[in-house]
């Protein structure tokens, strides 16, 4: 169906963002833009769920030209599921950035930026093209390199020159694919490419695809294009921290979904492989979780090895691991955005973030402790949080395509997960508080409230379980089907 | 002509790798321009037959002038990776003000996990202030 207001998520925060810009003088003006834009944004993202829901496919063509030569937006049930959960995470994130003051308080090009970053990641949700989702990596990219390195400190620019660096290899490797698939092809349009790379060689789909899979896992940090992650992330401002490792890496697994789904949605041979890279994304992953002594590396490293559960979902290649997938990777952006943002907490009322230096908040501050424990069982996959429904949707699939190591693989990277919560649990929570290191005064409202609000979306998800997976198993359906028109 | 734009990607790619591969700053950015010059040239290259216009006045024959959609790709892409350059251009400069190094440094808390000797999970948090980083003042 054309729906020419489906362009919104990504025009809004555009045109608030050059706002912002104007009334760069006052920060009360640029938090109630910012604010503001984010709410109308995630409205939108819910009219387009109940739309796209409705009519399978939602499109536009931007500037009015037809789908070869003019950029085609579309949204599917699985853009509109990932465009919710990015609008909601980013409100809650703003909010709690504009509580912690900070970067924000300091820096006139925060709300801007931040306001470019959710265009280009709702850009990418969005786009039917793929030159037009190396445009919109390009805009978010840009943003987060500006947020990572906002203060210009020396820990910031030697994590942002690394950042850089490899984003910026992996997008010429994705010029470099696109000039090749042009050739072979004639098109970038998602719509047209099933049909145009059926006619290809085997043997070149198969590079195309892998070159492709290969671009979106350096954006997406698997296994073994990880390595920069866990030295950016903790970083950057906390807010900032928690937006690129709840989001940015998950842009890029959209990215894999899509692009496997368009091109080979029936290699077995490469779902083997992704299988093969899942289990070891997990595993490597989480083993550098336990060896890590700082809150926000010990989740950076988590962080890495959740992909591996949602690229596990996408190998399996068929409708049940896929919809498992998606409902992990929905649930675990909210998840994942909550325990950075109380880490940043731990961090603010104890001065520090290292396992050895804080102790006891438990008994001093109860509440970030609650609020630390409900998402970090989650993540380890413990009944009834949303962790355990988008893990045992997992399993179940895994198990359905009778891929034993994968589900047993997947299985003890969940308990040593546990393992690895535990360590936080224990080092910076349990014990006696150490007086030396408590920073008196009470933590800002929004801090606590936007993370207390995540806390509850993710347990409303659990409790919603049944409905967001039936709403899940038919994105997977219409993604394996291919795209309508 | 495809086979001489083909070799001079083939060189640009080349030359870039290893310049990326060194450790200075500055010449980690060189091979990142050579690197994005050698996309933009394959970028060409996909437009079948480089060297013919995009346009011709007065002719509709599509075989006469080339595709310009390939064209309008490379003009995209080199205003990106010209701002990212300078981006990073930036930062190098940053960070020599900040360190007079234009070396990549090593991430400290990288060094740290290295040198630490064994990770007590049982223990740790239990010796707060002890960071452990010689390894001698482990439990």
């Amino acid at each position: 169906m054309n729906a020419p207001w489906i362009a919104l998520p990504a025009a809004l925060p555009l045109f608030a963002a050059a706002v912002s810009v104007l009334v760069g003088r006052s920060r009360r003006a640029q938090r109630v833009i910012g604010v503001v834009t984010l709410t109308v944004v995630s409205g939108v993202a819910v009219r387009i769920a109940q739309e796209s829901d409705r009519h399978d496919l939602l499109t536009t063509q931007a500037g009015g030209w037809e789908a070869p030569l003019g950029i085609t937006l579309r949204a599917d049930r699985f853009t509109a599921i990932m465009l919710l959960v990015a609008a909601v995470m980013f409100l809650s994130v703003l909010v709690y950035a504009i509580g912690q003051g900070d970067e924000e308080q300091r820096h006139v090009g925060f709300h801007p930026v931040y306001l470019t970053l959710v265009a280009g990641v709702c850009l990418a949700f969005l786009t039917g093209d793929l030159f037009n989702l190396f445009v919109a990596f390009e805009v978010m990219l840009v943003s987060s390199y500006v947020l990572l390195t906002l203060g210009g400190r020396l820990a910031q620019v030697r994590a942002g020159t690394t950042y850089v660096v490899i984003s910026l290899l992996a997008s010429i490797t994705f010029l470099f694919t696109l000039g090749l698939l042009y050739r072979a092809t004639g098109t970038v349009n998602m719509a047209e490419l099933p049909e145009a790379m059926a006619a290809l060689d085997a043997d070149l789909r198969r590079v195309l695809l892998l070159l492709f899979l290969g671009v979106f896992g350096i954006k997406a940090a698997v296994f073994p294009l990880f390595f920069w992650l866990p030295d950016s992330y903790p970083n950057a401002p906390t807010a900032v921290t928690a937006v690129f490792a709840g989001l940015l890496t998950k842009v890029g697994v959209y990215a894999m979904f899509r692009i496997m789904t368009t091109i080979a949605p029936e290699d077995t041979a490469v779902g083997t492989l992704l299988l093969v890279i899942a289990g070891l994304t997990m595993v490597i992953g989480v083993f550098g979780a336990i060896s890590q002594q700082e809150i926000k590396r010990i989740l950076s490293f988590h962080a890495v090895s959740q992909i591996g559960y949602m690229v596990f979902g996408l190998g399996l290649l068929t409708v049940a691991g896929l919809a498992a997938a998606i409902l992990y990777i929905a649930q675990y952006i909210v998840v994942k955005t909550t325990l950075f943002l109380t880490g940043g907490l731990v961090e603010r009322a104890a001065g520090t973030g290292h396992l050895h230096h804080v102790d006891g908040m438990l008994r001093t501050r109860p509440v970030v402790g609650m609020l630390f424990l409900l998402p970090a069982l989650s993540l380890a996959g413990v009944p009834p949080f949303s962790g355990f429904v988008g893990k045992f949707a997992l399993v179940d699939a895994g198990l359905a395509s009778q891929s034993w190591l994968i589900v047993a693989v997947s299985l003890a990277v969940s308990i040593m997960t546990l393992l690895s919560m535990n360590k936080i649990w224990s080092g910076a929570f349990l014990g006696e508080p150490t007086p030396n290191a408590v920073v008196e005064g009470r933590l800002p409202v929004a801090m606590v409230g936007a993370t207390g609000a995540l806390v509850v979306i993710s347990i409303a998800m659990a409790l919603a379980a049944g409905p967001v997976y039936g709403y899940a198993q038919r994105a997977a359906e219409s993604l394996l089907a291919g795209a309508p028109t | 002509m495809s086979t001489i734009l083909a070799v001079a990607a083939a060189v640009l790619f080349g030359t870039g790798t290893h310049l990326v591969l060194q450790r200075e700053l500055t010449r980690m950015l060189l091979g990142l321009s050579l690197l994005s010059h050698g996309a933009n040239v394959v970028l060409l290259l996909a437009a079948r037959g480089p060297g013919r216009p995009a346009f011709v006045d007065g002719r509709d024959d599509p075989r006469t002038f080339l595709d310009p959609i390939p064209q309008a790709f490379t003009l995209t892409a080199i205003v990106i990776t010209f701002g990212v350059t300078c981006f990073l251009l930036a930062l190098a400069y940053r960070s020599w003000v900040l360190t007079q190094d234009d070396t990549v440094q090593d991430d400290p808390e990288d060094v740290r996990v290295r040198q630490e000797p064994t990770v007590d999970i049982e223990h740790s948090g239990a010796d707060a202030g002890v960071l452990g980083a010689t390894g001698s003042d482990a439990p």
